[in-house]
């Protein structure tokens, strides 16, 4: 066993320090004390890596993971609060969060069992990786973020929140803390779709879509794309051009074409910019197909 | 000299302690440490899936979780699944039985995905193999033997008559 450890010392990542707080206070003053060079653990299904190749170094680890108050899912008044710990797996699954169905809706596409035992919901949301499916459920459906410093507490719309690719509002001397994610009252239907070269790879590109009827009318629209752009986008004009019309009226495939138009999604090595719109066009009309007939109890 | 943290883990029953850098990782731990090499390292940037444990009785890639954060938990692994005896448990039973690997270098990974897989959901679907075990990759069966071997394991031993063209999936959905 001497021979084998001596053997195998081999490291991925590079040095740092790591320390896991019991509470809140004692992480905002880590953050306070070295903002640039501490990082912040949640899951680590992103970060680790990236750590692993060596992308990205931390003088030190601030892991969440013995935060108590950072777990758990709450029905507060008008939405369901996620707290930024919780896995993906338990926000899929979890009672509560059946009153915003895209939480159920999104979570089964997000990596593989063993990717959502691990990785957090306030996790991928201070990622903010464009092809993630948190970003644009907390966008389509106007979610706020709690966001935490050693001041005090504030909440960020989550139309304000990502800024660019991994980029977000959230201060280096700052922990999101939690999502709201409003509930939807009523006949409501909602889709989320994505094309991936696996199930559980990242989305080539994706969408979010969520309905509300009204005597047979569509009286709330949301529409977000992902994986098509830095951030995830909001449809707007596809959004308008739903709303005020009739279950029949519905053009599927004309609002898909509205919610693509002004698109501009880069090549890679995966798909080049003209197939990821194409996709996110098939993938819309798909959605807002999906997403009526469930609202009209289809 | 870099930083050493002791860590106490719960590995198949039996505590371990190790002192380590905080970037070591689980997996490291536990072939380096804990002397159990039937946890494999593919790719060590969470992609292969030949590195999955049980972490608190759930699957979680050991490669992607540094050894300080498992401080305190309990992980089971390939070497914790096989009967008291220290026989074959009934998926790896059915692995061998099925022709479910070739190399066996990914199938560690394997065995500890789909035992999680049958535990939540006892009969699952081909469909729901296969996506249960999408997380892991394998470059000799081409899947076919691994999926049978699920079936078999859940009981329902036999091939699929077609190839998976993603219509049941699809439909699923």
């Amino acid at each position: 066993m001497e021979a084998l450890r001596a053997r195998t010392q081999t490291v991925k990542a590079a040095p740092f320090s790591y320390s896991a707080p019991d509470s809140l206070d004692e992480v905002l003053a880590l953050l306070d004390r070295d903002p640039d060079d501490t990082k912040i653990l949640a899951g680590g299904q992103s970060l680790v890596p990236v750590m692993a190749m060596r992308l990205s170094r931390f003088e030190r680890l601030v892991d969440l993971q013995r935060v108590a108050e950072l777990v758990g899912i709450t029905r507060e008044d008008g939405s369901v609060r996620v707290a930024a710990m919780t896995t993906h797996a338990a926000a899929g699954r979890d009672a509560v969060s059946a009153a915003v169905p895209l939480l159920a809706g999104a979570a089964p596409l997000i990596g593989h069992d063993a990717i959502r035992n691990r990785g957090t919901v306030g996790g991928a949301l201070a990622h903010a990786d464009p092809a993630a499916e948190w970003p644009a459920v907390a966008l389509a459906l106007d979610a706020e973020l709690e966001v935490a410093g050693s001041g005090g507490r504030r909440t960020v719309a989550a139309a304000d929140f990502f800024l660019g690719t991994w980029t977000t509002a959230v201060e280096p001397t700052e922990v999101l803390v939690a999502a709201r994610f409003p509930v939807w009252q009523g006949a409501c239907g909602f889709a989320v779709e994505e094309a991936a070269r696996r199930h559980g790879d990242f989305a080539m590109a994706g969408v979010v879509c969520g309905v509300q009827l009204t005597d047979g009318r569509v009286t709330r629209a949301a529409l977000a794309h992902f994986g098509v752009g830095g951030t995830p986008l909001r449809a707007p004009e596809a959004e308008a051009a739903l709303l005020g019309a009739t279950v029949d009226q519905v053009d599927a495939a004309e609002v898909a074409a509205l919610a693509v138009r002004g698109l501009d999604p880069a090549d890679d090595l995966h798909a080049s910019g003209a197939q990821r719109t194409r996709m996110a066009r098939a993938l819309t009309d798909r959605a807002v197909r999906n997403a009526i007939k469930e609202a009209s109890g289809g | 000299m870099a930083e050493q943290v002791a860590v106490t883990v719960r590995v198949n029953g039996e505590e371990h302690v190790a002192v380590v850098e905080p970037r070591k990782t689980l997996a490291d731990m536990l072939r380096q440490d804990c002397a159990l090499t039937g946890t494999h390292l593919g790719c060590e940037h969470g992609v292969c899936g030949a590195c999955t444990v049980l972490l608190d009785g759930r699957t979680a890639r050991s490669c992607l979780v540094f050894a300080v954060q498992a401080d305190g938990h309990e992980v089971t692994t390939v070497e914790g699944l096989t009967t008291p005896d220290g026989g074959l448990n009934p998926v790896q039973e059915a692995f061998r039985a099925e022709h479910g690997l070739q190399c066996g270098f990914c199938t560690p990974g394997f065995v500890v995905s789909a035992t999680a897989l049958l535990a939540e959901n006892p009969e699952p679907t081909d469909a729901e193999i296969r996506e249960g075990l999408s997380g892991n990759l394998c470059r000799c069966t081409g899947y076919q033997g691994i999926v049978n071997a699920v079936r078999r394991a859940a009981g329902r031993p036999g091939s699929e008559v077609a190839f998976d063209t993603g219509a049941e999936k699809e439909g699923a959905r």
